[in-house]
């Protein structure tokens, strides 16, 4: 029976955690992240899992524990955001390129300088070619979901790849909403004893890990750690199939909302499409067809699937909550390639909101579905990429 | 049962590091990686930071490791063999395992003095149960001897080089053996490969105390001393000999020098052989050969007060 | 043998075979050879603990010839020879010689 309850979205996460019940956990403190991890020692310091923790002195070291911890042979898990991310920057692509299924809540934030502690997605965006499965959450229930999801699709046989689950900081690690917990055993049930994978600690057949690879097998290395990638939406389809029956609660690649007709339509992601879809739905009483797509899955990023919702659509706004300075923003980047192959396609334009944990309110979804609807009409694009709520 | 520390009985375990590694022909670190694992009469899984040792150790499908070994990076082998560890710990906690294993890291000094030392401080303080042995060439050897907080002053290395302006390094050499006494751990050391009864001893010692132990060993490079081929072992003893690399041990805070030379020689025949001293024997410089001598006789003046103090 | 492709090759890089390097023999690299005479040996075996390569075959505690598939030709087993009677018991000499 579920559990309806009222938490923030770090306990929501460090209550998945818990309920998975890891071998190892490495904890380091970092705004926003710290209380997710800090809940979790007090689960250990309380006997209410098992779990080994390293209290690493930082995030380069938080991850590179996780990774001997893994290749030992073993659940594992951390979190982190903004700097630690970065710091870590180095040791996600030695996770992914040994295959180690480490998971790992990001609560998004700002990256220095100026130093901020708010809520964007320019870390995890930062860490998007590093060669982990990426999955972001609106919200408290999602970043849980998401969680415990995450389990399933990075330990999988057919994958094992460390998999990011992405909340927004602040906005959804520190406000308290309304979600549901599963019952501990329910989750446990459905995530299922760690599969071993090649482990280190099978002292009766001595492997070496990380191995020098030069010019002769580098490059079909790279290849076949692509291929992982191409796997791992069905794997993610079907393991968000068996988390309906559990929960009752449905999980795609991505979300789309009132988009079947849209004429118009904003992509976003995270806590600011709950926002976005409020304004939406008074568009759509005023008779504007205005839809929404939410990417969950980032990486690997759904081109085909993404082109097929949108590709009747006649005008589209990607919200970046992250920037590429002298570039587009990233998810802006992403739905262009996949649209680009569409014979007929949408007019796109990209906003950048939100930097820093600058508020996203409702007004400024108004605006960006207001100039989508003349584009559709027929009017020109002034400029492609903006900057939204920005002081002149 | 432990092997006896006789050759005759160490000859007849089976290697765990085998032959067909890729390290330079006479390299010192080959040698003390093999007396470390004869040591050990243990099962034993090794972490190695990037550098020599680990580039021509395990290349493509060939690895010389008949232990379970893992490379991740550089500057992080104390964290990543604490991650094996911890995952080890979990595992017998809850009855998944049951043997004794032993875990040590391998590093140089630059993945250990410099850019390793952050994660090692930290593995060290929060005591988990390895062993730390740092492999100690003076430079960064493996990207073509540049300067490390362990190269010795007055040596030419590629980034201070012996120029007309400046000899050398004109700094001493950190002394990582006492920062990591400096940590509270059970047992600290250093070594060399000359004497290879002190070094299978300290490593035997080592394995005893549960938690984390450090031993830091004094190894030739041909290449990075402009040296010979075949003195990686007669310059270590000159090392030892002339003290610049003493033989001793920190066993809960209290030092003990494991050997003492009959007769200190000077430090400049430990220097003579090598080509990157070679500056210091020109008259130009002689003021800084003398001031190599007297910081190795203050080092050792020093350490000798600390062992007969039983501090 | 032909080239792996990258369909071939195991997941993460881990290489399986433990001490796989015995496959790789490094004897060609060696510019001086090591010639043992055992007359002059005293089965110190110091030759053995020294050598970098493993390249000393020692049987039942007791040194036998080189292993000349893998010896680097260092010279550091005839530095270190103790010999017997000031002589020693292992030589270099130059390959191709």
């Amino acid at each position: 029976m579920a559990k309806v309850v009222a938490v923030t979205g770090n306990e929501a996460c460090a209550n998945a955690l818990r309920q998975v019940n890891p071998d190892v956990c490495g904890i380091y403190p970092i705004t926003p992240q710290t209380d997710m991890m800090q809940r979790y020692a007090s689960f250990i310091a309380n006997g209410k899992v098992t779990t080994e923790s390293i209290l690493v002195e930082s995030e380069h070291s938080s991850m590179s524990a996780c990774i001997g911890a893994a290749a030992a042979g073993g659940r594992v898990i951390t979190a982190t955001s903004s700097q630690g991310l970065a710091l870590m920057w180095e040791m996600l692509h030695i996770a992914s390129g040994d295959r180690l299924p480490i998971i790992m809540p990001v609560v998004n934030r700002a990256l220095s300088a100026p130093l901020n502690i708010h809520g964007d997605h320019s870390d995890a965006m930062g860490a998007r070619d590093t060669g982990w499965i990426q999955i972001w959450s609106e919200n408290a229930q999602e970043s849980y979901d998401n969680t415990i999801q995450a389990f399933r699709i990075g330990e999988h046989m057919d994958i094992r790849l460390p998999v990011m689950v992405c909340l927004d900081g602040f906005i959804i690690s520190h406000s308290i909403e309304r979600m549901e917990y599963l019952e501990d055993g329910e989750v446990r049930d459905f995530v299922g004893e760690f599969k071993n994978f090649l482990p280190l600690l099978d002292l009766e057949k001595p492997k070496s890990y990380g191995p020098l690879i030069l010019t002769d097998l580098y490059h079909e290395y790279k290849r076949a750690q692509h291929e992982v990638m191409t796997k791992v939406k069905d794997v993610v389809l079907d393991v968000a199939k068996d988390f309906e029956k559990l929960s009752g609660r449905k999980y795609g690649l991505f979300e789309s909302y009132r988009l079947e007709d849209a004429d118009i339509a904003l992509v976003i992601l995270n806590s600011a499409a709950g926002t976005s879809k409020d304004v939406i739905d008074e568009f759509r009483q005023r008779g504007v067809k205005a839809g929404l797509l939410k990417p969950r899955l980032f990486r690997p990023f759904p081109y085909e699937e993404a082109a097929e919702a949108l590709k009747n659509t006649k005008a589209v706004c990607v919200m970046d909550r992250a920037d590429s300075f002298g570039g587009y923003g990233p998810l802006f980047m992403e739905i262009t390639s996949a649209l680009y192959h569409l014979k007929e396609r949408p007019v796109l334009i990209n906003k950048i909101y939100g930097l820093g944990g600058r508020d996203y309110m409702p007004s400024h979804a108004e605006l960006v579905l207001n100039e989508l609807n003349e584009i559709a009409k027929g009017g020109k694009v002034k400029i492609i990429k903006e900057y939204l709520g920005v002081r002149e | 049962m432990a092997t006896g520390l006789t050759l005759k009985e160490l000859s007849k375990k089976e290697d765990r590091f085998t032959h067909g590694h890729r390290m330079c022909a006479g390299c010192g670190a080959p040698t003390i990686v093999k007396m470390v694992l004869l040591a050990t009469d243990y099962p034993v899984i090794a972490a190695n930071a990037t550098g020599c040792l680990e580039v021509s150790s395990c290349i493509s499908e060939y690895t010389a490791w008949k232990i379970p070994w893992i490379h991740t990076a550089f500057e992080n082998a104390a964290a990543t063999i604490s991650g094996v560890e911890t995952m080890y710990r979990s595992l017998k906690k809850q009855g998944k395992i049951d043997k004794d294993v032993k875990f040590i890291a391998f590093g140089g000094d630059g993945g250990t003095y410099d850019i390793g030392l952050q994660s090692l401080s930290g593995a060290m303080e929060r005591g988990h149960d390895m062993l730390y042995v740092c492999y100690d060439n003076g430079a960064y050897m493996n990207t073509g001897i540049q300067r490390s907080s362990a190269t010795p002053l007055g040596a030419d290395t590629t980034t201070c080089p012996a120029g007309d302006i400046i000899p050398g390094k004109l700094r001493v050499r950190k002394n990582l053996t006492k920062i990591m006494a400096a940590h509270n751990i059970p047992y600290a050391a250093q070594a060399s490969p000359s004497h290879w009864m002190d070094l299978m001893k300290k490593v035997r010692k080592a394995h005893e105390f549960i938690g984390p132990k450090f031993m830091n060993i004094l190894s030739p490079c041909n290449r990075g001393w402009r040296s010979q081929t075949n003195d990686a072992i007669t310059l270590s003893r000159l090392g030892v000999n002339s003290c610049y690399w003493p033989l001793y041990e920190i066993e809960d805070g209290v030092t003990k020098i494991t050997y003492t030379p009959k007769d200190k020689i000077p430090v400049a025949d430990f220097m003579k052989p090598q080509g990157r001293f070679k500056h210091l024997f020109a008259p130009a410089n002689e003021w800084l050969l003398k001031k190599v001598q007297e910081e190795v006789d203050k080092e050792w003046e020093k350490l000798k007060k600390q062992a007969e103090c039983g501090c | 043998m032909k080239p792996k492709g990258w369909k071939d090759l195991p997941p993460g890089s881990v290489v399986l075979e433990a001490g796989s390097a015995v496959k790789f023999k490094t004897g060609s690299w060696r510019a001086y050879r090591p010639i043992w005479h055992e007359e002059n040996c005293i089965q110190c075996l110091l030759c053995w603990i020294y050598c970098p390569d493993m390249s000393i075959k020692v049987k039942d505690g007791k040194r036998g010839e080189f292993d000349l598939d893998y010896c680097k030709g260092c010279g550091i087993c005839a530095l270190e020879c103790h010999g017997k009677k000031g002589k020693k018991a292992i030589e270099m000499v130059e390959e191709g010689k």
